[in-house]
């Protein structure tokens, strides 16, 4: 990693208020770098806004006050369109409900993205797609929709959706909240192996410190702002 | 079911996913559509067959022995007229022998003008007794070789012909109502008592039938020299026809002959305002029906477009942070509006078809206004493309209010609720 390579993602004195009518400060003056290849955790206690921090990591959000980069660049003067196609280049996300569309097979599900990017042609939408819900263990339910998988294994075809375009940086909130130990461990040991495989940086929101174990590096909220790791 | 485009199938999976709904929608505005058309089919057949016959059997244009506006009185030209402090009123008119002066002039000017054929007529009322029975009608003495220029009187005679008149002096052509009451037929001898006093026997040698009921019932024709001597008014013209090669030229050119002539003309169009204003009320009618149907089926597909928005905000929110722009997912609501608009109006299309066809088949023997058995249905593409038309501008509109909410939904909002 050369020096001159801007760090993949990176805050400069983010701050977001809720604008209502008592304002609400969901994160305050947060300044971070993630750099590629990373495997981070946030944790904290809940409400300390690690949910909204990850919101404005992934441009689902934008703050009130401060600065987001990725790749370098400053992400505040751009439209929404153009986040937009941001996120769908270089982002993908997994949330604590797994968020699959209900009408479309598990294959389907995970080539939407790759639709929507357009760069691979149907065929080869259909392999990676296959290869990806292989690779973490699905191969055997393909054609199966959402409704007919445990948590455990609809969480995992999240992941793959997430996986779909080959972004630079998965950002998960508590993608095993609602999973027990064991398919907890299984998505947690998919997210590390992506990690160590190279391509691919993990932000995960996580309130098991257990799990925060697992990453290279901890970022510890309290109301809204960082402080060091108990 | 997949297409190669992703906002279609998912457009496709959210209605196929609330069938009875959709289908419920689609009925609506098929049926917008139909009532539409057949509506259309219906009153468009009636008038057009109505208009048409005016424009077959009456004159295009009639000039009458009377003007528009009261002659300028002598005090008018003493006192300045418009702020004058003497008004007129009761002015008594003076007991001519009416006609229209000059008719012989201005049948012999208007006949060399292009397009226009013309036909010199004295219409006067009479009483036919025949039998028992008294009846009124109007008698119009016609020169038989210029009225068939004029009208199509002579397509219309279903006994004897107009040449008829020709070969008997005395002769008299009836409407085929007319003759019915008076229970007369072809050469039977009615007696014809004009205003003047008048008597004289005529010998029926026509029959003639319009379909237009008021014209059957109350008009004949006989020799313009006949209704001369029975009107006691010998040579004169009370009425000059006239008929045009276009007919809808007919109010801009009644308008240079009154005022080169001088004497009230009105065209066919003027003739019949009153049924025209009623044609225009149908028409009204017809846009609100069609309009209402069409606005309730407008709501049936805002309503399923805003129910499924509201099912699938968390699909909304995950395709979103994937990058989905605002205007992909108003994409996706507004193409399951057109869904419903364009199925919803190829149903129309065959429905409004179907209700035409039935339309055209009920037997009604109507004998008001005119003499039919069936209704007058025109099946004309038009019709089609307008309510089509409409039906998907409609469905767009409808589809597109909700489609703006659902584009302009935050993702974060969602997902953080979604969560817990
Ligand atoms: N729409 C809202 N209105 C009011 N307060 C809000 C709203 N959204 C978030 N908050 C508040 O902002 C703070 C941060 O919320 P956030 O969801 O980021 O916390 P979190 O750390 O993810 O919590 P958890 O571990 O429970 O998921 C919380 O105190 C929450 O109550
Ligand atoms: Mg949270």
């Amino acid at each position: 990693m050369t020096a001159s390579r801007p760090p993949l993602i990176e805050t400069r004195e983010v701050t977001r208020i809720l604008p209502l009518e008592v304002p609400v400060t969901l994160v305050k003056d947060i300044s971070l770098t993630v750099q590629a290849g990373e495997f981070v955790s946030v944790t904290g206690p809940s409400g300390s806004g690690k949910s909204s921090l990850l919101y404005l990591l992934g441009l689902l959000d934008r703050p009130t006050k401060g600065e987001v980069l990725v790749n370098g660049q400053p992400t505040g003067p751009l439209s929404d369109v153009a986040l937009c196609d941001l996120r769908l280049r270089k982002l993908g996300f997994v949330f604590q409900f797994h968020f699959l569309l209900a009408e479309f097979t598990v294959r389907e599900n995970v080539m939407v993205p790759m639709h929507k990017l357009g760069v691979l042609s149907l065929r080869q939408r259909t392999e990676r797609a296959e290869s990806l819900l292989g690779s973490i263990g699905l191969a055997d339910h393909l054609d199966k929709y959402p409704s007919q998988l445990s948590g455990g294994q609809r969480q995992r075809v999240a992941v793959a959706r997430a996986l779909a375009n080959e972004p630079e940086v998965i950002l998960a909130d508590e993608p095993t909240g609602n999973l027990d130990t064991k398919n907890s461990e299984v998505v947690q040991d998919i997210l590390r192996s992506l990690v160590d495989a190279g391509n691919t940086s993990v932000i995960m929101v996580t309130h098991d410190p257990a799990l925060a174990a697992h990453a290279d590096r901890n970022i510890h909220l309290v109301d809204g702002r960082i402080v060091p790791t108990p | 079911m997949r297409t190669g485009n992703l906002s279609l199938n998912i457009a496709l999976t959210h209605l196929t996913g609330r069938l009875k709904p959709t289908i419920t929608a689609t009925l609506g505005v098929a049926l917008g559509v139909a009532f539409y058309i057949a509506m259309t089919a219906m009153m468009e057949g009636f008038q057009g067959y109505f208009i048409q016959k005016i424009i077959d059997v009456s004159p295009h244009i009639e000039m009458k022995d009377e003007y528009r506006a009261r002659p300028v009185q002598p005090l008018d030209h003493l006192y300045n007229r418009a702020e004058g402090a003497i008004s007129l009123s009761s002015i008594k008119p003076k007991e001519e022998i009416r006609g229209i002066k000059n008719a012989d002039r201005i049948v012999r000017t208007t006949s060399r003008m292009p397009g226009l054929k013309t036909a010199p007529t004295l219409e006067g009322q009479v009483v036919f007794r025949y039998g028992l029975k008294d009846l009124a009608a109007t008698l119009v003495g016609i020169d038989p070789e210029r009225e068939k220029q004029v009208t199509k009187l002579a397509r219309d005679m279903v006994k004897g012909t107009l040449d008829d008149l020709q070969a008997y002096s005395g002769s008299v052509i009836l409407g085929s109502e007319l003759a019915d009451e008076l229970n007369a037929d072809l050469g039977d001898r009615v007696t014809a008592i004009s205003v003047s006093g008048t008597v004289k026997v005529l010998k029926v040698v026509g029959i003639f039938h319009t379909g237009i009921v008021d014209l059957d019932k109350t008009v004949s024709y006989a020799l313009l020299k006949d209704a001369q001597i029975l009107q006691n008014r010998p040579n004169v013209i009370n009425a000059i026809r006239f008929s045009l090669d276009i007919p809808d030229n007919a109010v801009e050119i009644a308008r240079q002959l009154e005022n080169r002539f001088g004497y009230k003309t009105v065209s066919w169009q003027e003739a019949n305002e009153g049924i025209i204003s009623v044609f225009i009320v149908q028409d009204i009618v017809r846009y609100a029906t069609s309009s209402a149907i069409l606005l309730v089926a407008c709501f049936g597909i805002f309503n399923i477009i805003s129910t499924l928005i509201n099912e699938k905000v968390r699909d909304i929110a995950i395709l979103k942070s994937m990058g989905f722009t605002p205007a992909d997912i108003q994409r996706v609501f507004l193409i399951q509006g057109m869904i419903i608009g364009l199925v919803g109006m190829i149903l129309g299309w065959g429905l409004g078809y179907a209700m035409s066809r039935g339309l055209g088949a009920i037997r009604i023997d109507m004998e008001a206004i005119i003499a039919t058995q069936y209704l007058f249905i025109v099946y004309d593409p038009i019709h089609y493309l307008t309510g089509g038309a409409a039906c998907l501008l409609a469905a767009a509109f409808a589809a597109w209010m909700p489609a703006r909410r659902a584009a302009a939904l935050k993702p974060v909002d969602i997902i953080r609720g979604g969560a817990g």
